[in-house]
């Protein structure tokens, strides 16, 4: 039985539906990974499962127990907020300390276990400091001390990451998910951030305008996109809108590609190929078989260097070699092409509600 | 500071301090000596202390009522009702539209009603309502500030998702965060009591500023040192609430990451 369940939530504010139908389960000890665009309702979802939103209709349940109208001083959630959560009154491990003081534990139990917390996220020398003596990245580590003090029985997490600079960011991360798996403890986390997501999650729920558009592990979120949105929400993606023209063969603005999933589709379905830039090759000379076009850009990453192309008048991403991309200067006539088995195609039968501008992420 | 700076500091310093330093030298002058006589005389005076511990009780008091009503208030207007801030804003400064005098009147009028106990009536406490009325803009702001200056909502969740109930968090969470804004307001309403005439006049109790009023009218040179102790007690306050918006770790904002 699942551990943590959302169930068939739905919020709505005003004639705005916030939340529609979401339908979450998470394992005991599942870490696991709320992403959308900012306004999808994900931090809605985190409120009411911490009990500061009630649902309009829906029910939080965890260990079998309907906890939709426990108010949140008694869920035992433990939650870690954006910023500025920190008691500014008192030092650190007071306010790590807070939690256990309200449960009314016996101090000698309190001081070891503050101390355990405060050690666990390494701030033993800061123990003492007020927030306004902290960094942010600092705050936050009690932050999460203070939520872990309690043993809570769900841990959320709204965006903590999100005022932090980008080097701390990346430490604090790996370190939530260290502490996550090492004390086993359920986890909600809320993030619009597609590379966070994927790269500390057990699983991910993509979420637009308050539905879960899919959920899976995240090599599942990113190479088998469901919808065309979470297509273009996670990682970049060439999108090429084609008509199938036979088995395992499209047509796109007159170039004839081999793609696996087209196979079995009726010939003139309307379909979306989509294909990720690391699977794209770019050949020089535009004469080859595959998509005819020219370079327009480049962007260097290091390692991999992405390829702007243009070609059948629509811009495509190929992230190759830099030592490659090097001999295909701006304005070189290249053809590019991809295994036919790593393109993923959807149906693209009404004019689809894919957001205009998705986040160009890496 | 440059030291055009100076110069004007020196003009707006000279006056204050002239008609302070002119009233001192009066207050000092017994006949063409000078002494400390005039000060005995209003040390040695039992309405002195009547009417000044009178009026020292009745601002606690009314720091008191003015507290326990104001606080969560601007709390909740704080947390829940963030749209109502500019009404309960523009209440706040109905006091300083609407004059006392016109106040007590109103006042009086309600006291006529028969369910307020006589025993109430006779008793100077009577004027607490009053002063907390005229308190209200000085709390409101005061409070005000201190809660735009800390994350309420955070705050209040972050204790709410640890445990604590309302009691629990505003006592231990809200309170020690906005306790320069409460002890300002708490001084700020205490001058003021130590000062209000009006009221206390035409409900013809005798309280400090009375009394202020009647040595004016009847001695000269201890009226000039109950002058400078009056303001003297006004400065105090003024003082103590420079020194607890001093106090560290209180007034600090803290910083939240790289934003």
């Amino acid at each position: 039985m699942a551990y943590l369940e959302l169930q068939n939530l739905h919020k709505e504010f005003g004639d705005f539906t916030a939340l529609d139908e979401i339908d979450i389960a998470l394992e005991a000890g599942e870490f696991l990974s709320l992403l959308g665009p900012s306004g999808c309702g994900k931090t809605t979802a985190l409120r009411i499962v911490a009990g500061f939103e009630r649902p309009t209709s829906g029910q939080i349940v965890v260990e079998g127990k309907d906890m939709t109208h426990v108010p949140p001083n008694r869920r035992d959630m433990g939650m870690v907020f954006q910023a500025y959560s920190l008691f500014p009154n008192m030092d650190a491990q007071d306010n790590v300390e807070f939690g256990l003081r309200v449960r009314g534990k016996p101090s000698g139990e309190r001081k070891r276990r503050v101390a355990e917390l405060i050690e666990l996220v390494g701030l033993s020398q800061a123990a003492k400091r007020y927030p306004h003596q902290l960094s942010g990245g600092m705050q936050q580590r009690v932050a999460l001390a203070r939520a872990l003090a309690i043993e809570p029985r769900v841990l959320l997490l709204d965006e903590p990451l999100s005022a932090l600079d980008a080097l701390v960011r990346l430490q604090l991360r790996e370190e939530i998910r260290r502490l996550q798996t090492q004390l086993g403890i359920t986890t909600l986390y809320v993030t619009h951030d597609q590379e966070e997501a994927l790269s500390i999650s057990d699983r991910v729920a993509v979420l637009t305008q308050g539905r879960v558009e899919q959920i899976g592990i995240p090599a599942e979120i990113y190479n088998e996109p469901k919808t065309p949105f979470v297509a273009a929400f996670i990682g970049t993606m060439n999108r090429l809108e084609s008509t199938v023209t036979g088995d395992g063969e499209v047509d796109f603005q007159g170039t004839r590609l081999r793609v696996d999933g087209a196979h079995g589709r009726p010939s003139g379905e309307r379909v979306l190929v989509l294909v990720r830039p690391e699977t794209l090759s770019l050949e020089q000379g535009g004469d080859g078989a595959g998509l005819g076009g020219e370079v327009i850009g480049h962007i260097f990453l290091g390692a991999t260097t992405r390829v702007k192309v243009e070609a059948g008048g629509q811009e495509l991403s190929a992230d190759i070699s830099s030592a490659k991309a090097a001999g295909l200067p701006v304005g070189a006539r290249v053809s590019a092409t991809f295994p036919p088995e790593s393109a993923r195609v959807l149906a693209l039968e009404r004019k689809q509600e894919s957001p205009a501008a998705a986040p160009a992420g890496r | 500071m440059r030291r055009s700076g100076w110069f004007w500091l020196a003009i707006g310093g000279l006056y204050f301090l002239i008609p302070l330093a002119a009233t001192a030298e009066f207050s000092l002058k017994e006949g063409d000596s000078y002494s400390l006589g005039p000060y005995r005389e209003i040390f040695n005076d039992p309405q002195f202390r009547d009417t000044f511990f009178l009026s020292l009780k009745l601002a606690i008091a009314t720091i008191i009522v003015a507290l326990l009503l104001f606080i969560p208030t601007v709390y909740w207007v704080h947390l829940r009702l963030p749209r109502l801030r500019p009404i309960v804003q523009f209440i706040s400064a109905l006091p300083f539209v609407v004059p006392p005098i016109v106040l007590i009147v109103g006042i009086l009028y309600v006291y006529n009603y028969q369910w307020v106990p006589s025993k109430y009536l006779g008793s100077p406490y009577y004027l607490v309502p009053g002063y907390v009325v005229l308190a209200f803009p000085f709390m409101f702001f005061a409070l005000d500030n201190a809660f735009r200056a800390i994350d309420v909502h955070t705050l209040t969740e972050a204790s709410q998702s640890l445990g604590a109930g309302w009691t629990r968090t505003l006592w231990r969470v809200i309170l020690p965060n906005i306790s320069a804004g409460a002890i300002a307001g708490a001084f700020l309403t205490f001058a003021l009591v130590m000062g209000e005439f009006t009221m206390a006049s035409l409900a013809l109790f005798n309280t400090f500023p009375t009394y202020i009023n009647y040595i004016g009218q009847t001695k000269a040179n201890p009226a000039a040192a109950l002058t400078i102790i009056s303001f003297g007690i006004t400065w105090l306050a003024l003082l103590g609430i420079l020194l607890v918006g001093r106090r560290p770790g209180r007034t600090a904002v803290q910083v939240g990451g790289t934003r």
